[in-house]
């Protein structure tokens, strides 16, 4: 296991007086300057390869940076992002512990134009949009070699892609694959895992084996296997599992060969396809000379009764040729170093990496100590190895799982119990379930407050703004705003007075000759047509209701003694729709036995039965803005009769008595 | 996702819609025909639950051609079967009660072909053409990595024999550009058809090949292709009695709709009530059915669905569902290397599965997939010598091991007791990002649930546990965890 480095920034430079600037971390970068002599024909990296990412693939991106760093590389190997669907302009990446910025592109010609360096190209761009990107890039000639990751590239398209890329000389790496790796100079995508893996594996640093498999998962195991038998990986490639990879076995093994730092061959190959006979071919013919070590994968097909389809795309045999067992008799008849079962392979590379070190081909050089590596913020947490206090604290729905929660309650439960909005709402709002004549409750004053005709100042504030062309958010929120302690707030000034009251143990009469030698209105009492002998339905509803469900109504009685107080003196003073719910609200909240007499008040204070109202009446202002667009109504100006303009005589002129005066309080 | 077998009755729907309206590659040697008339395909399914005569009366309604007076039929099974002239399973010139009567005696019974056993469910009845043997033709068309082959030969029909060696052949380069002229064409593969066929045989081939790529074929064979002059020996009619087609199934995306409308009731010119579900296409989605004798169970198609919904790769085959060994491997390169292990310790008669799950799964997806895995290994009989469970893979690049082993471990707590009166021995070799943590989770709930389970990281190798778990093989690797 690798150490960690503190992430931590330094203290220091703040213990100094200095400040320390966000800035001061991040490390920036020129083009790395051209290698003295142009890389040789069979070399595809080395250590000053220069590469676009194509797709916004941060995870990626980064773990090559960091292959980068614990290499020694001196510059990062990618240039630049390319992603057609960003706005963004920069990705902020570490190198090492310090940060640095890399480039995004929206478009190629933009990259290839201020990158010239770069020749490489790792395309993760998906199975659908891969074909068109990659002949895109091939149609600038700086770039090289491709590597094409996506999973699920018709057939076609790949066969067309490794065409032209032949053609104008392009390396294609897959498609569906992870890459490729080169111990100190260029890492592919995700290739070799983790950073843990990349050290376990010895790939920061050459050895003498070069490998191709089809497998990216397998390629990690040869990573491995290469790292405990021999001196270590010099470059290795998994050409993809599909039918048409863009460069096969051959392609890589004749580098391999022409490489003189490469010393022995490896090859994974697998059932299905022909490729492996070209390497064959090629060691008749004697253009391979290095020790090849060979394999293929799928030996077992020849027990099966039936065709099956493995993994890979490609790996299905056609005719008897392709089976595996017959690609290892025959590479072994060519004189590969083939071993009985892939389990044997490790000890026969282990075998002949021995006979080149003893024969002097391969001098293992002195290995140097691991390097350390930082590890990632997301990933230590993942892994349990930090903390630290979060920014944000959420209690009531969490979306994180495999199913969205309300105060615990999994969404599917929610609908299986048919909880209602109600439900919802005590979930949400009071973090538990509320008996169910409270969620009734509820969904009744929502519903009797939605609306109030057109003539309110909510609703008159909606319909002016969707009259003058504005959006349902716009309007809505004019309307919304003029809830305040005039219209609508009066819910929350009754439950205050008459809560107030009650604890304060006045009787209703009393309570009202208090609230009068102070000269205070009783919110919640009071309308302006309806009175005793005409009653509001809306109230009578809300009474019955509480009446017949609540386990106590205490404050509904309470008010109803002071209306009667009220009544005696003017007819429609009665207790209004406002007043009604506010103190059955309370009686809710006091006596559903769902909550403590302290978190009853607490509610009351942060304005709860406001949020009532402005949820209800935001029903009845979206219907004014629908109704008003529906009626396709125009802008609206207020008759100039209907206001008085006061002050302002006819014959008033220009800076005169009339003018409004501006103090600028020289 | 690969390059799948169709069935004959759809690969035969999408040629005859497709030829007079793929693009043209080349220019026709006639003018452009008009579209053809919708094929007379009657496609017949008979599913395990109804009566075959209810599904053969549908069919009247569905394809009412059947009744014309007089008409004379072929009949045979759809089921990817080759070479079905010579297992007696063709049925050729028969009026619609005798094509009945034929196709009662065999649906839903099992067959032996060669040296697979499988059930007759689905078969195709269609219009017999009467023909001359020196009529028949074969033409196949396959896709290699330097092009597309074009195979041709005038002696077709169910002798055909080793046409790799007596058809002419024409290679098709990649670029579409390059594609040879009409005369290269009649050159290579008509020297020994009649002149005035020429004409409509390359007409045919382009169009057929327009085909071939527009609607992503990987492979497709007529045999025969009857090729019926006219009276006066001026020109031909063609037409392809017997076909078998792969089709890229990857290219869904480009394709999906071409592939729909050739198969819908409007191209068929079927009777269909409307079933009142609404398809993505205009037609229903091309379906690859599984190579003959090997029915999808129940299991490999909820996997199937499983795989298609995500991008990741979740793959199963039930090779044995009596075998005691099971796997549950991740990777595509190492689930075959397993399977390899197995066969090679001699076990491959043993083996009950192939499967692979891969490419970052979620925890919910590998819990579904592991369980499904588990599930046929407990309804598979009990044994004395007990089951072997492996639990493998390679070392991941880029899939979380804790997060898919969650996934996993869930699988086994839900039937941990079960799995031990199976008396089954669980084999784990995993690695990659975070494997530390899914080693320890996993050997912690087995210690916990009592399981017999041994844990592996990658100290061992990907499949070295195979020949420890089965032969008893010594290794000097220790459990993970272990000091």
């Amino acid at each position: 296991m690798p150490s960690v480095a503190t992430l931590a920034p330094s203290t220091e430079a703040n213990g100094s007086g200095k400040t320390l600037n966000v800035n001061d971390n991040i490390a920036r970068f020129s083009a790395p300057s051209r290698p003295r002599s142009p890389p040789a024909e069979h070399t595809l990296f080395h250590p000053k390869t220069r590469a676009f990412v194509y797709g916004m693939q941060t995870k990626a991106v980064q773990g090559m940076l960091d292959f980068d760093y614990i290499n020694n590389r001196s510059t990062p190997s990618v240039a630049a992002i390319i992603y057609p669907f960003g706005g963004q302009f920069v990705s902020k990446m570490y190198w090492g512990t310090s940060e640095t910025l890399l480039p995004v592109y929206q478009s190629t010609e933009k990259a290839i134009a201020k990158h010239p360096e770069v020749d490489t190209v790792v395309n993760f761009a998906s199975s659908r949009s891969v074909y068109s990107s990659t002949l895109e890039l091939m149609e600038f000639p700086q770039i090289r070699c491709i590597a094409i990751i996506a999973e699920g590239v018709p057939e076609r398209r790949a066969r067309e892609i490794l065409h032209i890329a032949k053609k104008k000389g392009v390396t294609i790496i897959g498609p569906a694959t992870v890459g490729g790796i080169k111990p100190g100079c260029f890492k592919i995508g995700n290739t070799g895992g983790m950073m843990d893996n990349i050290v376990a594996s010895k790939l920061y640093r050459k050895g003498s084996v070069g490998y191709v498999s089809k497998s990216g998962g397998m390629s990690n195991e040869l990573n491995n296997i290469v790292s405990q038998t021999t001196n270590g990986v010099y470059e290795g490639v998994a050409i993809g599992g599909d039918r048409y990879p863009g460069t096969t076995f051959i392609d890589h093994m004749l580098r391999y060969q022409a490489d003189p730092e490469c010393k022995i061959l490896l090859l994974l190959g697998e059932v299905g396809g022909v490729e492996e006979y070209r390497v064959i071919d090629a060691v008749n013919d004697g253009i391979i000379t290095k020790p090849i070590v060979a394999w293929a994968i799928g030996t077992c097909a020849d027990v099966f009764t039936t065709e099956v389809q493995f993994g890979h795309a490609g790996s299905l045999a056609n005719s008897k040729m392709e089976t595996a067992k017959a690609k290892n008799e025959a590479m072994k008849a060519a004189g590969f170093h083939v071993p009985e079962t892939f389990e044997k392979m490790p000890d026969l590379l282990a075998e002949v990496y021995q006979t080149l070190v003893s024969n002097g081909t391969i001098v293992p050089e002195k290995e140097p100590a691991p390097p350390k590596i930082p590890m990632d913020y997301s990933w230590a947490q993942e892994l349990g190895l930090i903390r630290k206090p979060a920014a944000f604290i959420s209690t009531i729905s969490d979306d994180r799982g495999q199913e969205l929660l309300y105060a615990g309650m999994p969404i599917s439960e929610v609908f299986a119990e048919d909880i209602g909005i109600g439900g919802v709402m005590s979930l949400l709002w009071f973090r538990r379930r509320l008996p169910a004549y409270a969620s009734k409750f509820l969904e009744m004053v929502l519903m009797l407050t939605a609306d109030h005709g057109p003539a309110v100042s909510g609703a008159m504030n909606t319909i002016i703004t969707t009259r003058a062309g504005k959006d349902l958010i716009s309007s809505l929120v004019a309307g919304l705003l003029t809830i305040g302690e005039r219209f609508g707030g009066a819910l929350d000034g009754a439950a205050a007075e008459f809560t107030n009251a009650i604890d304060k143990g006045l009787s209703p009469r009393e309570f009202v000759d208090t609230m009068r030698k102070q000269n205070k209105l009783i919110p919640g009492i009071g309308h302006k047509v309806k009175s005793r002998n005409n009653p509001d339905q809306r109230v009578e509803l809300v009474k019955d209701f509480v009446r017949r469900n609540f386990p106590s109504c205490k404050m509904l009685d309470y008010a109803i003694a002071v209306e009667t107080v009220t009544t005696s003196k003017k007819d429609n003073l009665i207790l209004n729709v406002d007043g009604c719910v506010a103190v059955c609200f309370v009686d809710l909240l006091r006596n559903c036995g769902a909550f403590s007499a302290e978190e009853a008040e607490d509610y009351l204070k942060m304005g709860v039965l406001n949020g009532l109202f402005v949820l209800g009446r935001s029903i009845g202002l979206i219907a004014h803005h629908l109704d008003q667009k529906r009626l396709r109504t125009g802008l609206y100006r207020h008759p100039w009769d209907d206001i008085s303009y006061m002050g302002f005589g006819t014959d008033a002129a220009p800076g005169g008595a009339n003018r409004a005066m501006v103090d600028l309080g020289k | 996702m690969s390059a799948k077998s169709v069935s004959e009755a759809d690969g035969k729907a999408i040629i005859n819609y497709h030829l007079t309206r793929s693009p043209a590659i080349t220019t026709s040697t006639l003018p452009p025909p008009p579209h053809n008339a919708p094929p007379k395909l009657a496609s017949l399914y008979f599913p395990e639950d109804t009566a075959p005569e209810t599904i053969l009366q549908t069919a009247e309604t569905t394809y009412p051609w059947l009744l014309a007076p007089g008409a004379k039929f072929v009949a045979k099974p759809d089921q990817l079967i080759k070479r079905r002239g010579k297992s007696g399973l063709l049925a050729l010139n028969k009026t619609w009660e005798e094509a009945k009567q034929w196709v009662l005696e065999r649906a839903g019974k099992p067959v032996k072909v060669e040296t697979v056993t499988g059930n007759l469910r689905q078969f195709l009845v269609e219009p017999f053409v009467p023909h001359k043997q020196e009529e028949e033709y074969y033409i196949n068309i396959h896709s290699l990595r330097e092009g597309d082959y074009i195979l041709f030969t005038h002696e077709g029909g169910v002798d055909v024999g080793d046409v790799d060696a007596k058809a002419k052949k024409i290679l098709i380069p990649v670029d579409l550009k390059e594609y040879p002229s009409n005369e290269a064409i009649a050159s290579a593969l008509l020297p020994d058809v009649p002149k005035f066929v020429h004409n409509v045989l390359v007409d045919f081939i382009n169009r057929l090949y327009a085909v071939y790529v527009d609607c992503q074929f990987t492979y497709l064979e007529i045999n025969p292709l009857v090729v019926i002059p006219n009276a006066d020996a001026t020109s031909a009619s063609v037409h392809f009695l017997d076909l078998a087609a792969k089709i890229d199934q990857t290219a869904e995306f480009e394709c999906g709709a071409k592939w729909a409308i050739a198969r819908g009731p409007a191209a068929l010119g079927t009777n269909v009530g409307g079933s009142g579900k609404v398809d993505i296409d205009a037609g229903p989605p091309l379906e690859f059915p599984a190579p003959f004798g090997r029915e999808l169970s129940k299991e490999e198609a909820y996997i199937a669905a499983l795989d298609a919904k995500t991008g990741a790769s979740l793959k199963l085959t039930v090779l044995n569902s009596n075998g005691r060994i099971w796997t549950l491997v991740a990777g595509g390169g190492a689930s075959v290397v397993y399977a390899d292990a197995i066969a090679a310790a001699g076990f491959g008669e043993d083996l009950a599965n192939y499967g692979e799950y891969s490419g970052a799964p979620t925890e919910t997806q590998t819990f579904h997939y592991a369980r499904t895995v588990i599930d046929l290994l407990l309804r598979s009989p009990m044994r004395e010598e007990g089951k072997v469970l492996f639990i493998g893979g390679g070392i991941a690049n880029f899939t979380n091991v804790a997060s898919t082993f969650k996934g996993v471990i869930r699988a086994l707590r839900e039937v941990a007791p079960q799995l031990n009166e199976h008396k089954t021995k669980i084999w784990v070799r995993r690695a990659g990002p975070n494997y530390q943590e899914g080693l320890k989770n996993i050997k912690a709930a087995g210690d916990e649930l009592k399981l017999d389970i041994k844990v592996y990281g990658p100290e061992m190798g990907v499949a070295e546990i195979v020949p420890v778990a089965l032969l008893g093989a010594s290794t000097k690797v220790k459990e993970y965890g272990e000091i």
